[in-house]
């Protein structure tokens, strides 16, 4: 899990005037499921492209295994594409999709006088067939080699797609918002089966997505990117927990994000009122970002409560209640299994690991606040607006 | 509601039936029917139209051996032009665009006449091989003693004639299919190891074939019936089907029942042709459909 496969050093893009992506500095592991995750418009497409091999970096290298490649071609990458929307080719069958990259040829590196030489050598009929049928068995396709690849439903077409870009054996598997057209279940499904495909064939995947929680559930590695830039990279568990900025916390999970100043190590002040913490390492009355995850609160009774605040609106989840809680003017989401019926009081209490400290950013002050929060869920909720968004980004690349 | 909209389609049918299918049901009458015999006592129920029709064995094979060479030019001008303009930025597709519609605002016979002019025996392009010294040096190279190069009145300047005036026709639905292709496909090829021949050969050729059966289509149906060209151009000395039938109705041959039969055959002719072309094309057609 250690050698690193791809790199890329002071990547920049920029169409015009406008900058795309910002300095870049990624390393990717071998074999590890590792994500881009961001709102459209984040430069994620942006850098599986470079990747890919069809955009070229304004400025910045892409190394891959120690090697320059900005100016090798996609079709000389050992790079595959599962496209956004399949790109399946509509005049072939099953079969014959899988098949195209076999069809292309075998790049076989010889040394010769102390020199490689890469010469494209045609695969056998009877080897085509066999790995092809391999593929369609790994992705639950088998008896499907006979039908038109446009007869299939979505996930069926998905799961082509997947073949036909794993069938030449890349290193890496590049995926550019693969589950975005399935509904909810299919969703899952493919999530579990990605991961096992992953984990079957050893090769690293560079995963787009703009679902946090498609990224949580699959990654090794996530990468957070807003405006052409990376704010965090980590493990799902270090980006939930340890969030770097109020965009990552909010962007991941839900989030109350309450500005606060660090009067001392562990002690950490909000709505002037002092509170034991865990987060250490900052100055002296240093003003800073506090992030209250919504399941770390417990509701109390008012005399009970570290903060008291009135009910503002109360949903249910199915698990939980989502609570809006209205302290001092600012509005909280809490999560929890009690109900508290609308216009009551309420206190809550906060453990000390509850609490989560983050330097002051450009993103401070920008999330957070739940007081237009039926909205935005709508929004989130809405896959109509997100697909609509997905298509302007990609259009205008 | 799907029957109120299907008003709007009754125009179109009337006019269909009136022009469209009384006309052939009449040809259909005429080329199974001779005129009246001396003694005028109306049509005869006759096959004599078409068991005649071998006569011109030579007048149906030249027009469609020219209409082929003109669709296949048209194809290999047209495809090439097509793939430039789809793959080009909007300002060469803007430029490229006016310079193939602009001659269509054109009447169709004023463009032939100019071409005639420009092809005549003294027409510009002979006057301009004179001064060049391109027919003096013809004349030096192969002994002959020609004063200029016999371009109009030979089959090929019908087929020029015909490319010249179809070639449009045969750009236009490639460019739109091309348009139309999604690139991630072509991307698709190109992630999967295909060069650009790979890509080409294997891809955006074989998805391109329905505009491409549209384009030789609609170059090859006119190209085969017509007259004003070959007769324009061809001066007389290749007969074309278009020219034969309009002979048998309004010419000296005057015979509309022949003109009826022979019109008829083409028909079915070219029918067929397009049958067996659309068979070919049916499976990529479904396939871009979706």
């Amino acid at each position: 899990m250690s050698k690193e496969l791809i790199r890329l050093s002071n990547c920049v893009m920029s169409y015009d005037d406008e900058i795309v992506l910002d300095h870049i500095d990624l390393s990717i592991q071998d074999k590890e499921f590792l994500t881009l995750l961001g709102p459209s418009g984040c430069g994620k497409t942006t850098t599986l492209r470079i990747i890919g091999g069809f955009l070229t970096p304004t400025s910045g290298d892409v190394l891959f295994d120690g090697h320059r490649i900005n100016d090798v071609p996609p079709h000389k990458r050992m790079v595959n594409t599962v496209f956004q929307r399949y790109a399946l080719f509509p005049h072939l069958n099953v079969f014959e999709n899988v098949a195209f990259g076999l069809r292309m040829g075998q790049t076989v590196v010889e040394q010769e006088g102390g020199s490689e030489i890469r010469r494209k050598v045609k695969i056998p009929e009877a080897e085509i067939h066999q790995r092809v049928m391999e593929m369609l068995e790994i992705v639950n396709l088998r008896g499907f080699e006979k039908r038109p690849v446009t007869a299939l439903s979505g996930g069926q077409q998905q799961r082509v797609a997947i073949a036909r870009a794993l069938v030449n054996r890349p290193k890496v598997l590049l995926l550019d918002e693969p589950l975005g057209a399935l509904d909810m279940r299919l969703r899952k499904d493919m999530q579990q089966e990605l991961k096992r495909i992953q984990q079957e064939m050893e090769i690293t995947f560079i995963y787009v997505t703009h679902d946090q929680e498609e990224a949580l559930a699959m990654s090794d590695t996530v990468v957070v990117m807003d405006g052409g830039r990376i704010q965090q990279v980590g493990s799902p568990e270090d980006i939930y927990n340890e969030p770097r900025n109020a965009f990552v916390a909010d962007f991941i999970g839900e989030s109350n994000i309450i500005d606060g100043v660090m009067r001392a190590d562990c002690v950490v002040e909000i709505f002037n009122r002092r509170f034991q913490c865990l987060d250490k390492g900052f100055e002296k009355d240093e003003p800073v970002d506090v992030v209250i995850r919504p399941e770390d609160v417990d509701i109390v009774s008012e005399a009970e409560g570290q903060l008291k605040g009135t009910v503002t609106s109360v949903t249910f989840k199915g698990v939980h209640y989502d609570t809006i809680v209205d302290f001092y003017g600012f509005k909280w989401l809490i999560q929890t299994t009690d109900f508290c019926p609308e216009g009551s009081r309420i206190g809550i209490k906060i453990d000390p690991d509850g609490f989560h400290v983050m330097k002051k950013s450009q993103y401070s002050g920008m999330f957070g606040d739940y007081s237009s929060y039926s909205e935005e869920y709508d929004e989130i909720n809405d896959p109509t607006l997100l697909d609509e968004e997905e298509e302007d980004a990609a259009d205008e690349e | 509601m799907k029957n109120k909209r299907s008003l709007f389609a009754i125009p179109y049918v009337v006019w269909m039936a009136l022009f469209v299918v009384i006309p052939i049901v009449i040809m259909l009458v005429y080329s199974l029917t001779t005129a009246a015999s001396d003694a005028g006592e109306g049509l005869h129920l006759t096959f004599e139209n078409f068991t005649g029709m071998f006569d011109y064995v030579t007048v149906f094979g030249r027009s469609f051996w020219l209409a082929i060479i003109a669709t296949v030019v048209c194809l290999l001008i047209g495809y090439p032009v097509s793939y430039l303009m789809a793959k080009e930025g909007p300002g060469f597709q803007r430029v490229a665009m006016a310079l193939i519609m602009l001659p269509m605002w054109i009447n169709f016979l004023l463009r032939t006449y100019a071409w005639m002019s420009i092809l005549e025996n003294n027409g510009l392009l002979n006057q301009l091989f004179q001064k060049i010294g391109l027919i003096s040096l013809y004349n030096h190279i192969t002994g002959s003693d020609v004063e200029y190069f016999q371009m109009i009145r030979t089959p090929g300047a019908v087929v020029l004639g015909m490319v010249y005036n179809y070639l449009p026709f045969m750009i236009l639905p490639i460019y739109s299919v091309l348009c139309k292709m999604d690139n991630s496909l072509i991307e698709a090829a190109q992630d999967l190891g295909a060069g650009a021949g790979e890509v080409f050969r294997r891809v955006t050729l074989p998805l391109s074939l329905p505009g491409v059966l549209s384009g030789v289509t609609m170059v090859f149906v006119p190209s085969v019936s017509t007259f004003a060209i070959s007769r324009l151009l061809g001066g007389g000395t290749s007969m074309m089907l278009g020219d034969l039938i309009e002979n048998q109705f309004l010419g000296g041959a005057y015979n509309p029942h022949l003109g009826a039969a022979i019109s008829m055959v083409m028909m079915v002719i070219v029918l067929i042709c397009m049958l067996v072309m659309n068979h070919f094309g049916e499976g990529e057609e479904q396939a871009v459909m979706l």
